[in-house]
């Protein structure tokens, strides 16, 4: 049989209706494009062509504070996700796979520094360690390198405050696994944890990265509680959002453009990675 | 070959009381009940998938009731066939070698008498979302078997086939099993399923099985009206309202 033979034929009434519904769509569509583009463009224009040409790029990437912050921001995100790929991946899967005494309090105790102002976790966690349990657990840490106001600092803090995206993503990619696969995996010879490494963790694969990226992204961009909880000494603890604050202070609009550019990009790569990962479908497409 | 004996567990408000249950080697069992009746979660208690409260599960002479599914060496096929989606045909049949150890170059060769036995080598390199109901059924059933089980267990594995397809299937299992002379426990609720390709019967009714023995001895002489249901004949109660 023909396949538009039980479909139903094209009516004036239909015709029109779906032009009135992709009409409407593709203008609200090249309203929002337009607007955005414009204002965008606007600014961009107007910022560049004041302080930016593109000889002095080379020379804006030669700028030792620049360096030294993509330095610090490359290694403090890049510990940070080591972090989040150790610690909140099993506890995204606990939180999926178990119901254990206290499971509402942890999934509660996750989301706190979502729905937290960061600038209070950075002052709370300032309180924290100026407190003597807290003094006590700094010198504790004084063993594996501890200095608040250097990497550390930039560590825990980025740890924190991106540590709940990266779980709840995990628990949601481990939630969409068909936890009777881990079981027949066992009747196959797994022990649970070659279940959970042959089975739970390919199937959650794209959820996990998308969320590893997404605290990441987190991880690098973070300013507010930086500031409050490690401050800001250059070349000590000056990561990129940093560089733009005080370039942007000390009039140095060059470098501090250099450093959004930086990030900008970053991000981009970062919402690129995520869509692509998470959604399994193309981005410049439905 | 297997033993089940005096099995009771609850799984929320559903409770097994003192299931028993013995399949001899070789044998092809047929578990039947209607949807609820606990034949899925017995299946699950002798894979050590569900732990029970009582009793114990006995499997080629050994007490595996303790024993992690791993180690109990049997051969499981859900419902949905349980396909792992990220893994291809050939990846999926020899998961089981894998898993314990086993190269991947000898696992394909270990495994290969099983896929031609079966008529899947040329699916090897597909992936599973694609295969249709049949296919899937053949890819789960060499996967259950490629670790060389004891035993076989086969929870509904026709169910979601069409007429057709359901007798070529049954007719295959039926036949893989007389190869392979493997004990193999089949849940299902046709009783013309249970006539084509089983040996004995076991009838299951909430949580308890009711009668076992071929399906002309359970037809011919049901002790519960559920087994007489289940065997579309006349049960004890029906009888008794006659006679009087």
């Amino acid at each position: 049989m023909n396949r538009h033979d039980d479909e139903t034929p094209a009516t004036p009434g239909r015709f029109w209706r779906g032009i009135g519904r992709h009409g409407l769509a593709i203008v609200t569509l090249s309203f929002l494009g337009l607007f955005v583009a414009a204002v965008l463009s606007i600014i961009l224009a107007d910022v560049f062509s004041r302080f930016f040409h593109f000889r002095m790029l080379p020379e804006m990437f030669r700028s030792p504070q620049v360096v030294a912050a993509m330095k610090l921001s490359a290694f403090t995100s890049g510990v940070t996700l080591g972090l989040v790929v150790v610690v909140c991946i099993p506890v995204g899967y606990a939180l999926s796979r178990y119901r254990f005494p206290g499971h509402a309090l942890v999934d509660t105790i996750v989301d706190l520094p979502i729905v937290m102002p960061p600038l209070a976790i950075g002052v709370s966690l300032l309180v924290l360690f100026a407190s003597e349990p807290g003094k006590w657990l700094g010198r504790g840490m004084d063993g594996i390198g501890w200095d608040r106001n250097a990497a550390a600092g930039i560590i825990l803090c980025q740890f924190l405050l991106s540590a709940p995206f990266a779980i709840r993503a995990a628990k949601s990619a481990f939630d969409g696994v068909d936890r009777g696969l881990e079981g027949l995996a066992m009747t196959l010879g797994c022990t649970p944890m070659k279940a959970f490494w042959r089975v739970a963790l390919p199937l959650a694969g794209s959820g996990l990265s998308a969320g590893c990226i997404m605290a990441w992204a987190r991880a690098v961009g973070l300013y507010g509680p930086l500031m409050v909880f490690v401050g800001c000494v250059r070349g000590k603890s000056e990561v990129l959002p940093n560089t733009i604050y005080l370039e942007i202070s000390t009039g140095g609009i060059e470098v501090a453009l250099a450093a959004t550019m930086v990030m900008i990009a970053l991000a981009g790569v970062a919402l690129v990675a995520i869509h692509a990962l998470a959604g399994g479908r193309r981005w410049w497409g439905v | 070959m297997i033993h089940v004996r005096d099995i009771s567990l609850q799984a929320g408000t559903f409770v097994m009381e003192e299931v028993s249950l013995r399949v001899a080697p070789g044998e092809y069992f047929m578990l039947m009940g209607q949807t609820g009746s606990g034949k899925s979660l017995l299946i699950k208690t002798i894979c050590g998938l569900v732990r029970p409260a009582a009793g114990s599960v006995h499997i080629d002479g050994q007490d595996v009731t303790r024993a992690e599914p791993r180690l109990r060496n049997i051969g499981y096929m859900p419902q949905d066939c349980g396909l792992f989606p990220h893994l291809n045909v050939i990846r999926n049949v020899v998961f089981s070698l894998r898993a314990r150890g086993v190269g991947r170059s000898e696992a394909a060769r270990t495994a290969q008498p099983l896929i031609d036995m079966l008529g899947i080598d040329h699916l090897r390199r597909r992936r599973c979302e694609g295969l249709s109901g049949g296919e899937r059924q053949k890819v789960a059933l060499a996967r259950a078997l490629a670790g060389e089980p004891k035993v076989l267990l086969l929870d509904e594995p026709v169910s979601a086939l069409d007429e057709p397809t359901r007798r070529e299937v049954c007719a295959e299992l039926r036949q893989v099993q007389r190869h392979l002379g493997i004990a193999t426990i089949h849940v299902c609720h046709s009783l013309e399923e249970a006539r084509s390709v089983g040996d004995r019967v076991g009838i299951m009714h909430a949580g308890r099985v009711h009668q076992t023995g071929t399906v002309e001895e359970l037809s011919a002489n049901p002790r519960t009206d559920a087994v007489a249901r289940l065997m579309n004949v006349a049960g004890p109660q029906d009888r008794r309202t006659e006679t009087t």
